[in-house]
């Protein structure tokens, strides 16, 4: 849900963002804005560039070119202390839940409150358990991450992305290694922190089931490219259209990916392969 | 067209040796850049060590906890304690036996308890302690510093707005630098006594062998010992740290395990190398007398 007024500049602003890991261009010219409260969804497939822009979002990771622009301000050109400023408002949950593995999951959620306020342990105590409380982990304030389940860990790294209640989350792959109910709670999860906090949320994911359940709006890029963005209800009457109504290339690529089919455009270019020469070749060699 | 993709024959005399010389140039070059690389990388974490240490000085808030020094520092050498007696009493048993013959012949033969004291003090019980902890703590810290990054904790701490020098490396440093201190007093006693188990059966009197011992040990050599132990520590603490923050997530465990035994072998080079510094120094200025 949108509550953004029409004259408040998006919350995130993506400027021609471009990234090549040497020769690689994992990036090109990516453009995307993220409105205050909405729940954004960016997806595609393995190795089209989303983590890489998750990252970038971040401050992980600096482009070759073009800007991003968090609460109207250009990331790329602050300072490590003015970025850290920054950093303090908005959470992130890891892949894999990122906690670190020496301390209990009651102090991985308590480090950011311990080195950001002023707040004195007692407070924390309690702020750590309604955070805990909010994930559904409190029981197991006192676990070490080593003896948590996955979806477990997952919990606890967005109790600890939540300590400092932030505008903006980032997910990267929430729903990752995760079987469905539990991947469907931690959907719930997504969505409730986004209505009870009023955040605006993140997520990178390929996970479609997924994506439709939470998104407001979507985003699809493919190699580095935006192919399309706009709300979920664009990409649910592409994703539900009949074959014969989709002539569009891009199109049909796109409704190949939110459908999960194993034929189309995806699978087509995967397949220009040298398979019949590379086994001439193999037998021709061994003849002479 | 003849032949010439270099143009070397037009250039007259460098032309045929310019193959061989980019082979060895490029040879050397790989191998220096890598130190240089190296060398830089350890003094920016010693600099942002260093100011991370000093603004904890000054600023409460920004000081390092006591009690993840203590932790590190039990991890790091409490439970190096055993073997690092192990080494130092068997060097201190082996080495009288080593010189006795021939001090005999010169009617010195309970110098031993000198020469096996000289060499506790000033340079084998700082060394051994500290190749012993490259071992020990250097490979432990690069490894679980090298999964940290594998596992996206680094990354994590840094989103956080942590600093990963602050909270991981001075901590670990420091550990390592005192830890090395300590164990090699210990080390230096242990090595002392294990020489007089040797002397006591080679026949030297134990009373003798106390008294030589004491006045070998000026307060020069013990100091000039722990100098150097520390910083034998500080160079197994910054490897460990830059090599295993220096791991890429993509390596994975393959990169962790580089990082780990490049860790033992940098800081024993290092060591070496440093102990051979300290040791002209002293000699120079006379501090051996």
């Amino acid at each position: 849900m949108t509550t953004d007024t029409p004259n408040e500049p998006p919350i995130i602003q993506v400027r021609n963002l471009t990234k090549a890991f040497g020769a690689q261009k994992v990036l090109q010219g990516v453009n995307l804005d993220v409105h205050r409260g909405e729940t954004m969804v960016i997806m595609g497939g393995s190795g089209c560039g989303k983590s890489t822009l998750l990252r970038h979002l971040i401050g992980s990771i600096r482009p070759d070119e073009g800007g991003i622009l968090l609460w109207g301000r250009e990331i790329t050109a602050l300072t490590e202390a003015e970025l850290n400023e920054v950093r303090k408002r908005f959470g992130i949950l890891f892949q894999s839940g990122a906690l670190f593995n020496s301390m209990t999951v009651g102090e991985n959620v308590a480090l950011p409150l311990r080195e950001h306020t002023k707040l004195d342990p007692t407070t924390i105590e309690i702020m750590v358990k309604i955070k805990l409380e909010l994930v559904g982990l409190r029981q197991h304030a006192d676990k070490m991450p080593a003896q948590l389940s996955g979806g477990m860990k997952k919990r606890a790294g967005l109790a600890r992305a939540i300590a400092l209640d932030p505008e903006i989350l980032f997910y990267d792959e929430p729903s990752a290694g995760l079987d469905p109910v539990t991947s469907a709670e931690i959907d719930r999860l997504i969505m409730d922190l986004s209505q009870k906090l009023n955040v605006t949320s993140v997520v990178v994911t390929h996970e479609m089931d997924s994506a439709f359940r939470i998104a407001d709006r979507m985003c699809m890029l493919d190699k580095g490219v935006v192919l399309r963005r706009g709300a979920r209800a664009e990409f649910e009457r592409l994703r539900d259209s009949r074959s014969q109504d989709v002539s569009d290339p891009t199109e049909r690529l796109i409704r190949q990916f939110l459908r999960g089919e194993a034929e189309g455009p995806i699978t087509d270019r995967k397949e220009q392969s040298d398979y019949e020469e590379d086994i001439l070749m193999v037998s021709t060699r061994d003849e002479r | 067209m003849r032949s010439d993709p270099d143009g070397s024959a037009a250039s007259g005399g460098v032309g045929p040796w310019r193959r061989p010389l980019a082979t060895l140039g490029a040879w050397v070059w790989g191998p220096a850049r890598g130190f240089f690389a190296q060398l830089g990388g350890m003094s920016l974490l010693l600099a942002s060590a260093a100011s991370w240490v000093g603004r904890g000085l000054v600023q409460p808030q920004a000081r390092l906890k006591g009690e993840t020094l203590i932790v590190q520092m039990v991890r790091v050498g409490v439970k190096a304690i055993p073997i690092v007696v192990l080494v130092e009493l068997a060097i201190g048993i082996i080495l009288p036996l080593q010189m006795y013959p021939k001090l005999d012949q010169f009617g010195q033969a309970e110098q031993v308890a000198t020469i096996v004291a000289i060499a506790a003090f000033r340079e084998l019980g700082p060394l051994m302690t500290a190749i012993v902890l490259s071992g020990f703590a250097g490979a432990s810290i690069a490894a679980e510093l090298g999964t940290m990054v594998t596992a996206e904790e680094i990354e994590a701490l840094r989103s956080m707005g942590l600093n990963p020098v602050r909270f991981l490396v001075v901590p670990r440093i420091l550990a390592t630098l005192l830890m090395t201190v300590l164990l090699s007093v210990i080390a230096d006693v242990v090595m002392v006594a294990g020489g007089m188990l040797t002397s006591v059966r080679l026949g030297i009197d134990s009373d003798v062998y106390y008294r030589l011992s004491v006045e070998a040990i000026n307060i020069t050599g013990f100091v000039t010992g722990l100098v150097k132990a520390g910083v034998f520590g500080l160079l197994v603490g910054l490897n460990s740290c830059h090599l295993g923050l220096s791991v890429q997530p993509w390596q994975g465990s393959d990169g962790v395990g580089q990082a780990t035994t490049r860790t033992v072998v940098n800081s024993i080079v290092a060591i070496i190398g440093a102990d051979a510094v300290f040791t002209v120094i002293f000699y120079a200025y006379g501090l051996f007398s």
